[in-house]
């Protein structure tokens, strides 16, 4: 065996060999605490410089250096925004024959293409997220004023060249000839109070929210001034946008204060037109999107019919 | 023995230069048995992928296949979708409990045997004999200054090497897509370009580690010899050398001269010479040392030959050596195996496998998941009743379509439909037809009349329209808005 060399060892730090282990020690003491010399193997060494060598190369090739406004460039330039534009130039390049599809086929059609109506639903998702959200909620569900579009109640039509053209052309757009357009009188200089108080019961009492007995008057009142555009029936008619009155769904609160005040001042919601600011196929996916929510109407249906019976289900309408 | 200046060098220093290993050729029990399973394991990666399996028309007719691009593991007659990867996790479990199971029975018998890195290394090592010769003529021709014909004969061997690597790395990517496609399309330059760069990664790898590194991946960078450190204790199985036997160490002529004063070993240091990693297994055991026996065929052909009886360096356990170097019969091989220890790891360990394939016959091909749409939650409609949304998801497990009916159940005066129909054509089910080895999702609106709870469980249910075929459901919340 080696006996202890550190009195004699040539090196000056003192370097000797730790007895129980066989390995040199690195010739540093700290309060008696040494370290053993285990040299790491030369391959190790070598991918190590290696690494060193990969460092000072990336520093030249790409941004490294932060400066005071911005990091040193690269010589390559590359830059993370230069590669989303790339990914997004590539993705826009990618959906351009889809796009193309629906820009040329008729919006009327677009149900029937599944693939096409699949993109344009999930294109108009996006866009609607973008345009729409302010006014109809972010899950399209609308609040006072701003309709609900999952609903099934529709001011101007719920089929989607209906609701293709309320997009294209808006809701009451003073500077747009072909813009969806009425506008209901305020009745509050046309009918007494007490005239008003009788409709807002049979208004009510039309849509079942209310069912006491409303003033003789109100049938003659109604007729006279409602049915022209709401329908002897109070029905509504969506060619000139006038709600369906019998319905459960108001878009303004069917309480009594919210009836009045819609029959003393009257309403007058108004909706962007947006082919002055949408492109054409942006708008056909917003109409398949809108339309895709539960409430279009006209669809197809694959519901196969001998289903109900090998169920012994009724056909429930609740 | 060696002083110890010889091994550490003289002073410290920056690195340690790897020193040569050409092990010498072998022949022995142990060597024919490491022939065995090299060729088996060898055998079983290159063919695997090529084996063929009928799944019908809308699966892939490959026995094993990774498909990552469509999220299916394919094993012989078992699938695994992704969210079965619970069984993937179960086989890696089994393997890693199978490791304990064979060290705590056999030591290192997996660093021996069966690891890549050992069966490669031993690929590699027999493309150094065949071409440079054996261990003398290999020394010979590394210390020889360069000359045409060790540049040629380098430039044979790296190429050899070059082409084990190769299909190394291609024999890989086969377990990723069809093979007999794959093959073409490699060729032809078609293939994807991570195929190219896989079999780029893992034809140097295989080339470093199996033509350069080699041992120096066992104890420089493998974690497994590390952790084996805790996995084995006196009772395992170790190639030792019986140094109470062997010492004091002396050629045969020393032995004839002074009978009794030298043991069993001759110090011809065969041992040394046909060992993969260049140890001296004379030193006890050590992390070099990954127990391929080769050691054990060298010493009993020497043995043999000068008449002592075999066994010098054997398998043997730290119990056992302690009570033969006192003298007595270690325990036989079969108690050794069949210790409790093993035993219980091998009980946990077929457990695992039995629950797995127990889960495997139990599980239902055709699921069924549920998710409320939570914006807007439910949907007034004109006359009263209410809709809420519904994202459906069906997964159809089975290599073929399948024609299943989607029903409600517990919702009075429910009527439902798909993004195909509408309200006006509503029942109580809808017809779907699921594709093959898919999920098919399935906006489903659910209309229910406005007076009632405003949350109330329900039930969507699949069910196959065949007899006796199994079904799913969940359980569904319907909203509607608070009375007032």
């Amino acid at each position: 065996m080696v006996k202890d060399t550190s009195s004699n060892d040539a090196n000056s730090l003192g370097s000797r060999i730790d007895e129980p282990t066989g390995t040199h020690t690195v010739g540093h003491e700290w309060d008696g605490i040494e370290e053993l010399d285990t040299p790491m193997p030369r391959w190790w060494v070598i991918s190590y410089y290696l690494t060193i060598a990969w460092a000072v190369v990336y520093v030249i090739l790409y941004p490294a250096w932060p400066l005071i406004d911005g990091a040193t460039k690269g010589v390559l330039g590359w830059s993370s925004r230069g590669e989303l534009e790339k990914e997004i130039q590539g993705e826009l390049a990618k959906r351009a024959p889809i796009m193309s599809a629906i820009g040329s086929i008729a919006v009327e059609k677009l149900p029937f293409d599944e693939r096409l109506m699949q993109a344009s639903v999930e294109g108009g998702r996006a866009a609607f997220k973008v345009h729409c959200v302010q006014c109809h909620g972010s899950g399209a569900s609308g609040s006072k004023g701003y309709p609900n579009l999952n609903d099934d109640d529709w001011l101007w039509g719920g089929d989607i060249g209906a609701i293709h053209y309320t997009l294209e052309h808006g809701i009451r757009q003073p500077d747009h000839e072909e813009t969806r357009f009425s506008q209901m009188p305020a009745f509050g200089g046309i009918l007494s109070a007490a005239e008003t108080d009788a409709l807002v019961l049979y208004v009510r009492k039309l849509a079942g929210k209310y069912q006491g007995d409303v003033p003789a008057n109100a049938i003659t009142l109604f007729a006279n001034n409602c049915a022209s555009c709401h329908g002897a029936d109070g029905a509504g008619d969506r060619t000139f946008g006038a709600p369906n009155l019998t319905d459960a769904i108001w878009l303004y609160g069917s309480d009594e204060d919210s009836v009045r005040n819609t029959i003393t001042n009257s309403r007058f919601g108004v909706m962007p037109r947006w082919n002055n600011r949408l492109d054409p196929v942006t708008i056909k996916m917003l109409a398949a999107y809108v339309y895709s929510l539960g409430g279009g109407e006209a669809m197809p249906t694959m519901i196969a019919p001998d289903v109900e019976r090998a169920n012994g289900a009724d056909d429930v309408q609740p | 023995m060696s002083s110890l200046e010889d091994l550490v060098g003289k002073s410290p220093q920056l690195y340690e230069k790897r020193k040569g290993v050409y092990p010498k050729q072998v022949d022995g029990f142990y060597r024919r048995l490491k022939w065995v399973v090299m060729a088996i394991t060898l055998t079983i990666y290159y063919v695997t992928p090529w084996i063929r399996w009928d799944r019908g028309p809308y699966a892939p007719d490959q026995a094993v296949l990774i498909d990552l691009a469509n999220r299916r593991f394919y094993m012989f007659q078992i699938e695994i979708w992704p969210h079965e990867f619970y069984y993937v996790a179960g086989l890696l479990i089994m393997a890693g409990i199978g490791l304990f199971v064979v060290t705590s029975a056999v030591g290192r018998a997996w660093c021996g045997y069966s690891c890549p890195q050992t069966v490669w290394t031993d690929l590699f090592q027999h493309v150094d004999r065949f071409i440079d010769g054996d261990r003398n003529a290999q020394v010979r021709l590394a210390k020889a200054p360069w000359s045409t014909s060790k540049i040629a004969k380098r430039i044979l061997k790296y190429s050899i090497y070059l082409f084990i690597a190769f299909w190394t790395g291609g024999a890989w990517i086969m377990y990723f897509a069809d093979a007999p496609t794959l093959v073409v399309d490699f060729w032809r330059g078609d293939a994807a370009p991570v195929a190219y760069t896989t079999v780029a990664i893992l034809t140097a790898t295989t080339f470093i580690f199996g033509g350069f590194m080699r041992e120096q991946v066992c104890i420089y960078m493998c974690p497994w010899p590390r952790i084996q450190t805790a996995m084995m204790d006196e009772k395992s199985l170790l190639v030792t050398y019986k140094d109470w036997r062997g010492e004091k160490r002396g050629s045969v002529k020393k032995a004839e001269k002074t009978p009794g004063e030298f043991g069993d070993c001759i110090d011809c240091n065969q041992c040394v010479a046909v060992c993969p990693t260049g140890i001296d297994i004379r030193e006890g055991p050590q992390i070099g040392c990954i127990t391929c026996a080769l050691c054990i065929d060298a010493c009993d052909s020497v043995m043999e030959q000068v008449n002592r009886p075999r066994g010098l360096i054997d398998y043997c356990t730290l119990d056992d050596a302690a009570i033969e170097k006192a003298g007595g019969t270690g325990a036989t091989i079969r108690k050794t195996l069949l210790r409790p220890r093993t035993l219980i790891y091998f009980a946990i360990w077929g457990a695992i496998g039995l629950a797995m394939l127990f889960s495997l016959g139990q599980r239902t091909r055709l699921d069924i998941s549920v998710q409320h749409d939570r914006n807007p939650v439910y949907v007034q409609l004109s006359d009263g009743a209410v809709r809420n949304n519904y994202m459906v998801k069906l997964r159809n497990m089975e290599a073929r379509p399948r024609d299943v009916t989607v029903s409600v159940n517990g919702l009075d005066g429910a009527a439902i439909w798909t993004s195909e129909g509408s309200r006006s054509n509503a029942r109580r089910a809808v017809n779907v037809i699921t594709a093959p080895d898919s999920v098919s999702k399935l906006r489903l609106f659910v209309a229910a009349p406005g007076i009632g709870p405003a949350q109330q469980d329900f039930n969507i249910a699949v069910q196959p329209n065949e007899d006796g075929a199994k079904g799913d459901s969940e359980t569904a919340v319907f909203e509607r808005p608070e009375t007032e």
